[in-house]
């Protein structure tokens, strides 16, 4: 195996990773030149996010052997960035971020083939996701991280046994820092918690009350909270605040100076305001280079196999001297987003008003007085009447046809279920089969139409 | 797992004609979370809630109240809530859309309702945010005012902050604020 000569790469560290065999390796590890061949061409990865943490990882991935990136992000660099987003120059502000960033790392790492999208990730469609072998993260919102894991774990699909399908897991690996602190974590899907089971991590968000904003600002922040939330709607009826527009956030700082010298606030700075209007936590470039790298070599692990993968969970603080620490997350095995479902095999002739009987009797889900959704769509509304009234036809209806004639699919269902004679209200995960439709679908569809 | 990235991209070159997968739409959590709140309200009859959107779109939705007792009776005040699609993490907003003379809500319609903002915590919903919209017309209170001049005129002198909420909901002026029939 590694006794052949082997040709030296330009990147030796990479080659004792992956050319050696080792103890603590990750599951199928062949190590060689082969897998160093293949990490290239067959490893597509796609980077969401080409800030601060976007471009460490674009950076640490070309680095690390992959060839194959892309990347997408919406933003167009401003002047501030430049302090820590290090691909980017002066005379570059105004221009997008993926598009920059995919040019200066293929200029300076031969080999390399990077792609930028600068859209929003909701513009891309499943298909494209879908492409990635492995997808890494450099977010800075709870948003964007919910939408990528969703549309992650919607590849996902369960055999019989509840067993994830391999060929369908699609891994995750999110960074995020805030000042001093960050974290790197691994999603498998399937396997490790998603990032829906441990959404309550987030601490809730500071909000300040509106009266007291109205009434008794005591700090700067509630003076600049004042000027976006009541003064903004007061003086420009319907416009829409756009803290992305320069010329609104200094409209908001100007408020915010004349009701701050009103109550004799000190404090209020132009980059305070656009701190607390958009939320933004100053940024360290050194957080980044750390959770970025972290992350890269987690990708590279759960590529290639050439280490155990970090489970699942790391966090680093440096505020303070420095601590890091690794928590394994467990998974909610009801999560609506990664988990199973309920497995349910139906007949194509059975109605929606049979479906809902059906769920009362099934001993996994006694589940009364359901509702239903799939995809979005209401099937049955319980409540209110308003919704009631206009799901009703529905009843009647095969919930095959329903849902789009296609041989499966996940539905949602809330009710209540009663154990011990205490009744408790459930939203539950269904994955529905219909019998005898297997293939023939595209068939029916195009012949019906 | 790089062995199965290679399968997958022959698997790919040979059903690349075949069938282009099937776009998804997903629903975020979001969504879910809210389609169980929905399902389960349990409203007086004075909270009616519409949705203007149609029946697939829940995240946006309007509630009319229409308070049987207390300074708003015969009122009719409508709310617009928008809900992110990382409920409940965060707060629905909502909005007030029928401009009121009111100490908790200020005539751009924003609302000093504790849960909407400090106070939300995950598990309350939108049935408690109702009934907390509810109580504002039952309970108005100038301790938490918004609009100033509403707040001072009810701790000072009840009776004609009563009259001030008729005119205004009758639809005309209170002091130079013009109020639109909501009656």
């Amino acid at each position: 195996m590694a006794e052949t000569v082997v040709q030296p790469s330009r990147s030796r560290d990479l080659d004792k990773l992956l050319l050696r065999p080792g103890n603590i390796i990750g599951n199928n590890f062949d190590p060689g030149q082969e897998l160093r061949d293949d990490l290239a061409e067959y490893v597509k990865v796609l980077v969401v996010g080409a800030g601060g943490l976007g471009c460490e990882l674009l950076k640490d991935l070309a680095l690390s052997g992959f060839k194959n990136l892309e990347v997408i992000d919406m933003d167009t660099i401003e002047v501030t960035n430049l302090n820590r987003q290090f691909l980017f120059r002066f005379e570059d502000v105004g221009k997008p971020k993926a598009e920059v960033a995919a040019k200066r790392v293929m200029e300076r790492i031969r080999g390399v083939n990077i792609k930028p999208h600068y859209c929003r990730i909701e513009e891309k469609d499943i298909d494209f996701y879908s492409d990635f072998s492995i997808i890494v993260l450099g977010l800075d919102s709870i948003e964007a991280r919910s939408y990528i894991n969703a549309v992650a774990c919607s590849f996902l699909e369960y055999d019989s046994d509840d067993k994830p399908r391999d060929e369908t897991i699609k891994p995750l690996v999110d960074g995020g820092t805030e000042g001093f602190k960050g974290h790197a974590r691994v999603i498998i899907p399937g396997v490790t918690p998603c990032f829906e089971c441990t959404i309550w991590l987030f601490p809730p968000q500071v909000k300040f009350p509106l009266c007291t904003l109205a009434e008794t600002p005591r700090t700067a922040a509630h003076c600049i909270e004042y000027a976006h939330l009541i003064k903004w709607d007061e003086v420009h009826s319907g416009k829409t605040f756009d803290p992305d527009d320069p010329e609104h956030m200094k409209w908001i700082y100007n408020e915010a100076v004349k009701r701050a010298e009103l109550f004799g606030i000190p404090g209020v700075t132009y980059s305070l305001t656009q701190g607390v209007v958009k939320n933004i936590i100053p940024a360290i470039a050194s957080t980044n280079a750390i959770v970025s790298a972290a992350c890269a070599l987690e990708a590279l692990k759960i590529t290639t196999g050439c280490s155990k993968t970090l489970s699942n969970y790391l966090t680093y603080n440096g505020a303070e001297g420095l601590h890091t620490k690794v928590t394994e997350f467990v998974r909610d095995k009801d999560c609506l987003v990664c988990g199973p479902g309920v497995l349910i095999e139906l007949e194509t002739s059975v109605t929606l008003q049979k479906f809902i009987d059906l769920l009362e009797k099934h001993p996994d889900l006694l589940l009364s007085k359901a509702s239903v959704t799939h995809q979005g769509s209401s099937l049955y509304m319980q409540a209110p009447p308003v919704l009631e009234e206009m799901t009703r036809s529905n009843l009647n209806l095969p919930l095959f046809d329903l849902m789009g004639k296609t041989s499966k699919g996940t539905i949602h269902v809330t009710g209540t279920t009663s154990k011990n004679d205490t009744k408790t209200s459930v939203l539950r995960k269904l994955r529905v089969f219909f019998k005898g439709v297997d293939g023939v679908t595209d068939m029916d569809m195009a012949g019906g139409a | 797992m790089i062995r199965l990235f290679k399968v997958k991209e022959k698997q790919r070159e040979l059903a690349e004609s075949a069938n282009g997968g099937a776009p998804i739409k997903k629903q975020s959590a979001g969504e879910l979370r809210l389609h169980k709140d929905i399902s389960e309200l349990n409203l007086p009859k004075s909270c009616i809630i519409s949705f203007p959107n149609g029946k697939d779109d829940l995240m946006n939705f309007e509630v009319s109240i229409r308070p049987d007792e207390g300074y708003y009776l015969g009122g009719n005040f409508s709310f617009s809530f928008q809900v992110s699609p990382i409920y409940p993490h965060e707060a629905p907003k909502v909005k007030c859309k029928t401009k009121l003379y009111h100490p908790n809500i200020d005539l751009e319609g924003n609302v000093c309702l504790n849960i909407l903002r400090e106070d939300w915590k995950p598990v309350l919903n939108i049935n408690t945010i109702i009934y907390g919209l509810y109580h504002l017309f039952t309970e108005p209170n100038y301790e938490d005012p918004l609009n100033h001049d509403a707040a001072a005129v009810l701790r000072d002198n009840p009776k004609m902050f009563e009259a001030n909420v008729r005119r205004a909901m009758a639809g005309g002026y209170v002091g130079q604020t013009f109020f639109t029939r909501c009656m």
